[in-house]
């Protein structure tokens, strides 16, 4: 028996939670009492993953190009089928949830997704896992013959091991069921999913013409750009950057929010993140009840003076 | 003759079939009972899905500007039926419930997938994910169950004949994808606009009351995971005020104490 764990990369390059996955499989392994493996798929810088502690390090070359959930998931399935691995852990990327499912579905595996933590108890295994977009935890157990976790975004500490990790390449020739035609991908820019500090946007700046201010907040603190629902309703940001409970989650080290009243439905989607900074006009806007930090001001008199001092001391 | 009408009838009535998880309404209080194991459904309003009516929506579309029949599927009991109802009465012609607490991802989708062996549909439409579990696990599960191809996160969906052209959001950006049906997507906010989505009036609901919604039997399916008892987060810390004109301290805290920058 071993754990097996998918490092995702784009592009040939590891993405950034892949640390934090490895180190959260090798505590994991010691819980367990087993050795884990991890798994790449045309992955150029995979040795960046031989210090934690992994056994075996294997990267597939696989013959389609770019990520393809169901021929990545075929592909996970045979490795985890040879490697006779009991749980399976993947991230909480879009790319890891399109493929979970599939993969859960074709091993017949137990699985859940959004788990917060280390197991609650490992025999039987019970994770924890945040539902109802994160106004609560489910303590769940698993008991398919292989589980598979999905583990939440910034919720385990990254620490290195000294270890003998062998790598290894094997060619999978796969077929896909979706062909692609069009990518488009944001070059060198923070995610959403993926940035340290997210900056938001919400209605109290008026119109899309002053988003200038939240973009130049973002670009110092290498942030990403998010919004409110109703921004993206009315058209002065894209879709993409709708946050919240019918949005996409937050779940950053530091949300900056800007002229966001805090409606419930927008806080279950971002109080994942660890802190959280407001800036409203309104001292009783809700969102002061959820912050950690919060400026009772004008956003068009602080966002300029915090991107100036961040600016000066960077 | 006969045999004709049949070919016509089905190169050109697309059938669409939506699943439908009923969960809270979104200003709910989540609370429990029995010892934090159970979810205290007291007060709170069910309603469909906010991601399924997405899609919900699209297939209505569909069935108003190519010619389809749109039906809608959940796995669960009566208590749903009010719910299924709505659909029918946005537009939807028939609602089918199985009949069996909908215990996790698997039981759900097991249900689905045997459902389809008898009662193929050409496209398929669910949720990224069920805004009460959180769990984005149903759809993916019933494409490998079915062998069916999956598109999660989808944005934008057309049809063309038997070939699918569906726009996948992902982390940082967007891929079309082109799939020959059938197919199951997970549908979001953005394959419709929000100005799309239909509140149903008096009309419809009278005409919901006459379509049907059929009751049927679960097959045997086993769970995989349990949910042993919940937890509500920790409370939070009172919020820390600076003042607006000492952007300093903020600075200060945010590198010294929350240690995030
Ligand atoms: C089913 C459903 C799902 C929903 N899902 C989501 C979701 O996923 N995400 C989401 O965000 N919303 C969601 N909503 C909408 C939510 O209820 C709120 O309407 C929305 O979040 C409000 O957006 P806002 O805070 O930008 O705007 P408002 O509520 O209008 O707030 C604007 C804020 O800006 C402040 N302000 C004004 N001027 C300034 C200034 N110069 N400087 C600083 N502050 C200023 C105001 O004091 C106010 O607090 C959902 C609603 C429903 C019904
Ligand atoms: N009980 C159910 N009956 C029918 N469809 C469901 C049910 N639960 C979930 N689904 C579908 O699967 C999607 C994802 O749900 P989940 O995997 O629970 O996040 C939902 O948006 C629905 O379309």
């Amino acid at each position: 028996m071993s754990i097996l764990l998918f490092a995702e990369s784009q592009k040939g390059k590891l993405k950034k939670g892949s640390i934090e996955l490895s180190s959260y499989g090798f505590v994991l392994a010691k819980q367990q009492n087993t050795t884990f493996k991890i798994v790449t798929v045309n992955c150029e810088d995979a040795d960046q993953l031989a210090n934690y502690g992994a056994s075996k390090l294997i990267n597939l070359k696989l013959s389609t190009k770019h990520f393809e959930a169901h021929a990545y998931a075929t592909a996970l399935a045979e490795i985890a089928t040879k490697e006779d691995s009991k749980i399976i852990l993947i991230s909480s990327s879009a790319d890891a949830k399109y493929m979970g499912g599939i993969l859960a579905g074709k091993l017949q595996a137990g699985y859940v997704t959004n788990v917060v933590g280390l197991p609650v108890t490992n025999d039987p295994l019970t994770v924890k896992r945040s539902v109802f977009s994160n106004k609560a935890f489910a303590n769940t157990t698993l008991d398919g013959a292989i589980n598979i976790i999905g583990l939440s975004n910034n919720v385990h500490e990254e620490i290195s091991q000294d270890s003998s990790t062998t790598v290894e390449q094997q060619d999978v020739q796969t077929t896909s069921k979706c062909t692609q035609t069009s990518l488009e991908q944001s070059e060198g820019k923070a995610t959403i999913a993926d940035a340290d500090v997210v900056v938001s946007g919400g209605r109290g700046l008026k119109g899309p013409e002053n988003w200038g201010l939240i973009e130049d907040l973002a670009d110092v603190l290498g942030a990403a750009t998010a919004c409110s629902k109703p921004v993206s309703d009315m058209g002065w940001r894209p879709h993409s950057e709708h946050v919240g409970q019918t949005g996409k989650p937050v779940a950053t080290n530091l949300y900056i929010a800007v002229g966001i009243s805090g409606a419930i439905q927008h806080l279950a989607g971002v109080n994942a993140s660890k802190i959280k900074v407001v800036i409203n006009t309104d001292p009783e806007a809700p969102f002061f009840k959820a912050a950690d930090y919060g400026i009772v001001g004008d956003a068009f008199e602080v966002l300029p003076k915090l991107t100036e001092k961040l600016k000066a001391r960077a | 003759m006969k045999i004709f009408f049949i070919f016509v009838f089905h190169l050109f009535l697309m059938k669409i079939l939506v699943c439908i998880s009923c969960v809270p309404d979104t200003t709910s209080k989540i609370n429990f009972k029995e010892n934090d194991t159970v979810f205290d459904d007291q007060g709170v309003q069910f309603v469909i899905n906010p991601n399924d009516e997405f899609g919900l929506t699209r297939a209505i579309w569909f069935k108003e500007k190519l010619g389809a029949s749109v039906d809608v599927l959940h796995v669960g009991q009566a208590s749903a039926d009010p719910t299924l109802r709505k659909a029918l009465a946005i537009g939807a012609d028939k609602a089918i419930r199985i009949d069996t607490p909908a215990l996790d991802a698997f039981v759900v989708a097991d249900q689905i997938s045997n459902y389809l062996q008898d009662n193929p549909y050409d496209l398929i439409i669910a949720g990224r994910e069920s805004i009460d579990y959180n769990g984005s696990m149903v759809p993916g599960l019933v494409g490998a169950k079915s062998d069916i191809a999956f598109v999660n996160t989808c944005v934008q969906l057309e049809i063309d004949g038997s070939t699918a052209t569906a726009t996948r959001e992902m982390d940082g950006g967007m891929e079309i994808l082109n799939v020959d049906l059938p197919l199951i997507i997970g549908s979001q906010k953005g394959l419709v606009e929000e100005t799309d989505l239909r509140i149903p009036n008096m009309r419809g609901i009278m005409q919901a009351r006459q379509k049907p919604l059929e009751v049927v039997s679960a097959v045997e399916s086993q769970a995989k995971s349990a949910i042993q008892n919940f937890e509500k987060p920790v409370p939070k810390a009172a919020v820390k005020l600076i003042p607006a004109d000492d952007i300093d301290q903020l600075i200060d805290l945010l590198q010294n104490e929350a240690k995030v920058l």
